[in-house]
């Protein structure tokens, strides 16, 4: 198959996940959407590792697992914390940043 | 045992005793500080002794020996090291220097034993005493420097030792910056010195010299200024003099050690050591003798009328370091040491039977408030007259024979030199009249209310006033205390006295114009390269007629001062008022003073005020202020994207991304 196809695929989740990112308000669905960019970024790196005929992009893309999976502790767990002190579930409303 | 090791321990004495009584003034009991210190310059002296035993052991040509204990530094050309130079005129310096301060010391045990400060007095005066043998033992340039600077410290420890003094404080300071200018003169002739000869140590500076330069060269004329400037502010010449009369405020010891016998000579010496060089710089050293004279003229002036009994004799010993200057610049060199040694002698007496009268006085300076001390102070009154009669160049009096030596080699010398001779004998009048100034108004007339007390056995304590400004003071640790010895009262002063008193009279009988000349012959190997030595010859005769001049000039001012202050007392009061303007002009010390103050004092605090009013003002604050202004305002323009929406900062990123990806899509299409 070719390869196209699997990047026209990998960019159509990208732009999801992106869009969910701008759009949605709560932490919980944005960390989805992140989620969903970083295995876009996945598929598109194993497309090029097999198109190529080379491992350095499934290695690459097992990287990325790992740090997704550490990023969802850490997102969770700041989900989690700001759930239990009842503070709102909107990430609009967390502004103290501001410069 | 040879010479250089009998002077590394005439160094280590002094060394030894400063350090022992530095740490051990807790342990040590009631008066062990002082006689520690004194054993110590004692066995110094003895060291001087045994020096100069060697010496005389040697024939003539082989008496400058060299020891070194370590390298400094070697290499790139330069060879420093810890080197002491043992030849007849540093000896000679250790002999005057270790000798005068033996008994300074005796004196001083009496003198401050109610002194809370009594063991760092001592260490403090032994570290004087080991500076100044370490600056005339010092084998080289570098040395000597170090020990320059250590008697300039020494110096400024001991004016200021009453430290809960004001006046006394500023006057160290003042000591301490002026000799700081001396110093960096001294340290600029070395570097000059190393530059053009290559080498700091003394025998191969003179040797070289005498290779590299000819004649009245620029260069030797520009060191041998650089050395004069060091050599004046040490021995408060003209225009270096001012801290001088000032540094009176320390303890009266300090004035006769420091102040009168040893650290001002220091000068001297150091002309007398450079003479190869001066040699060749005949303008610098013609300089340097007429500077001598305006300065004997001058202090002798001022100590006509100036009433603080110490600042008298300080003014003094300007006076007659005057003399000293004079003769080694004209090539006089052993008459300059020669009067550098009887100096110390009559001038420490005098500091001395000054300091029992104050002390008698409870602490007053003023001589319009002393009279009549002859038979409240018998013994001080003596040695006062010893001194006094030494200083004023009494015939047979070892000032005598020594100032008119140095006059005598000046007439000797012809041409212009006639100049130095004529105000040597007129300043000479005037040395005569204002010694006796001191005497007759200390011992003279109505006996003071001091006086009549100490005839009934009763010694005035001092009250807790600066005598300076009679502000009332702090009686704590670094004040004189109320206590004073006076040394009717105390066996180590009177002792002291009497062998100065001794020296200070029949000091003169080793050099008498016909008879013998022990000091020139000891002191002429040292200077036995000199071209000079045949023109300031003096012929027996000539130096008797010499004599008999200076003899007359001493009687005449003698009687003058006489009339003036005992047979018509009071008027002196009735002159001053008549020539008002003149005694004004003396009385402010020529205004010289004031002049610095205009000079260098307003400007310097004008210069700090413009500096801190407008440079620092507008040009560095606002330097500092512009950037801090910069840093905010853009700081300020880049906040507004600081908007706190996570999503905007993902807009952001995403879009800008999207562009940058958008970017390079086009760029790589159009190649």
């Amino acid at each position: 198959m070719d390869v196209s196809w699997y990047l026209v695929l990998s960019a159509l989740l990208f732009a999801t996940g992106a869009a969910g990112v701008l759009i949605r308000r709560s932490p919980l669905v944005i960390l989805l959407c992140l989620e969903l960019m970083l295995n876009a970024g996945n598929l598109a790196l194993v497309a090029f590792a097999r198109a190529n005929g080379n491992q350095d992009g499934q290695v690459l893309a097992l990287v990325v697992m790992v740090v997704a999976a550490c990023e969802v502790v850490v997102g969770l767990g700041l989900i989690v914390a700001m759930f239990r002190r009842r503070l709102p579930l909107n990430v609009d409303e967390m502004r103290e940043l501001r410069g | 045992m040879s010479a250089t090791t009998f002077a590394w321990l005439l160094l280590a004495f002094p060394l030894a005793g400063c350090v022992i009584t530095a740490l051990g003034w807790r342990a040590l009991p009631g008066r062990a500080a002082g006689w520690i210190a004194t054993a110590a310059i004692a066995l110094s002296f003895a060291g001087s002794i045994g020096a100069l035993a060697d010496l005389l052991g040697r024939p003539g040509a082989e008496r400058a020996l060299t020891s070194s204990l370590y390298t400094y530094a070697a290499g790139g050309g330069l060879d420093v090291k810890l080197g002491i130079l043992v030849d007849p005129l540093s000896v000679f310096m250790c002999l005057v220097v270790s000798g005068v301060s033996a008994l300074i010391h005796l004196y001083s045990v009496a003198y401050l034993s109610s002194d809370r400060g009594y063991a760092r007095f001592f260490s403090y005066l032994n570290f004087f005493v080991f500076s100044m043998l370490l600056l005339v033992l010092a084998g080289n340039l570098i040395l000597l420097i170090v020990g320059w600077a250590f008697v300039g410290f020494a110096s400024y420890a001991l004016i200021s030792f009453w430290y809960r003094r004001e006046t006394a404080t500023r006057a160290g300071m003042k000591a301490f910056v002026i000799n700081v200018i001396g110093d960096v003169g001294l340290v600029l002739a070395a570097f000059f010195i190393f530059r053009d000869l290559g080498t700091f140590d003394y025998q191969g500076v003179f040797s070289a010299a005498r290779q590299a330069f000819h004649a009245n060269q620029g260069v030797a004329i520009a060191i041998c200024l650089l050395l004069l400037v060091g050599a004046f502010a040490k021995s408060a010449q003209l225009p270096l003099h001012t801290w001088l009369p000032d540094a009176m405020e320390g303890p009266t010891p300090v004035s006769a050690l420091i102040h009168a016998a040893t650290m001002v000579t220091a000068g001297v010496y150091l002309i007398a050591r450079m003479h190869p060089l001066f040699e060749l710089a005949p303008t610098a050293a013609d300089i340097s003798a007429f500077i001598g004279l305006a300065t004997l003229i001058f202090a002798a002036t001022v100590a006509l009328v100036v009433t603080d009994l110490k600042r008298i004799i300080a003014y003094s010993t300007i006076s007659q370091i005057g003399y000293m200057v004079v003769g080694v610049s004209i090539g006089a060199y052993a008459a300059g040491m020669f009067h550098l040694m009887t100096h110390a002698f009559f001038k420490a007496l005098l500091f001395m039977a000054a300091g029992s009268v104050i002390s008698a006085m409870g602490g007053e300076q003023s001589i319009d408030r002393m009279s009549g001390f002859r038979r409240a102070l018998p013994f001080t009154t003596a040695t006062l007259l010893c001194g006094a009669l030494a200083l004023g160049g009494f015939p047979g009096t070892s000032g005598f024979f020594s100032k008119d030596e140095i006059l005598a080699a000046g007439a000797a010398r012809g041409g212009f030199y006639w100049v130095l001779a004529i105000g040597g004998y007129l300043a000479a009048f005037l040395t005569a009249l204002y010694a006796f100034r001191i005497f007759f108004r200390v011992s003279h007339g109505e006996p003071c209310e001091e006086a009549r007390e100490l005839e009934r056995g009763h010694l005035v304590h001092a009250e807790p006033f600066n005598p300076a400004t009679g502000e009332r003071e702090d009686t704590d640790v670094g004040f004189p205390g109320p206590k004073h010895h006076i040394a009717e009262r105390s066996a180590p002063m009177r002792v002291a006295m009497a062998v100065l008193g001794a020296l200070a009279i029949l000091g003169g009988v080793v050099q008498i114009p016909g008879v013998d000349s022990a000091v020139s012959r000891f002191l002429d190997p040292s200077f036995a390269t000199s071209a000079l030595g045949g023109a300031v010859e003096v012929s027996a005769g000539d130096a008797w007629l010499g004599l008999l001049a200076g003899a007359l000039v001493s009687l005449a001012g003698i009687a003058a001062a006489y009339y003036l202050f005992v047979a018509r007392r009071g008027v002196t009061a009735r002159l001053a008022e008549r020539f008002r303007g003149l005694h004004r002009f003396l009385e402010r010390k020529w205004y010289f003073d004031e002049l610095y103050d205009a000079l260098v004092y307003r400007p310097t605090i004008a210069a700090g005020r413009f500096a801190n009013d407008v440079f620092e003002r507008v040009v560095v604050q606002g330097i500092v202020s512009g950037t801090v202004g910069v840093v905010r305002g853009f700081g300020a323009a880049v906040r507004g994207a600081q908007s706190g929406f996570v999503r905007a900062y993902a807009l952001l990123l995403i879009g800008g991304f999207a562009a940058l990806g958008l970017y390079f899509l086009i760029a790589s299409a159009g190649s």
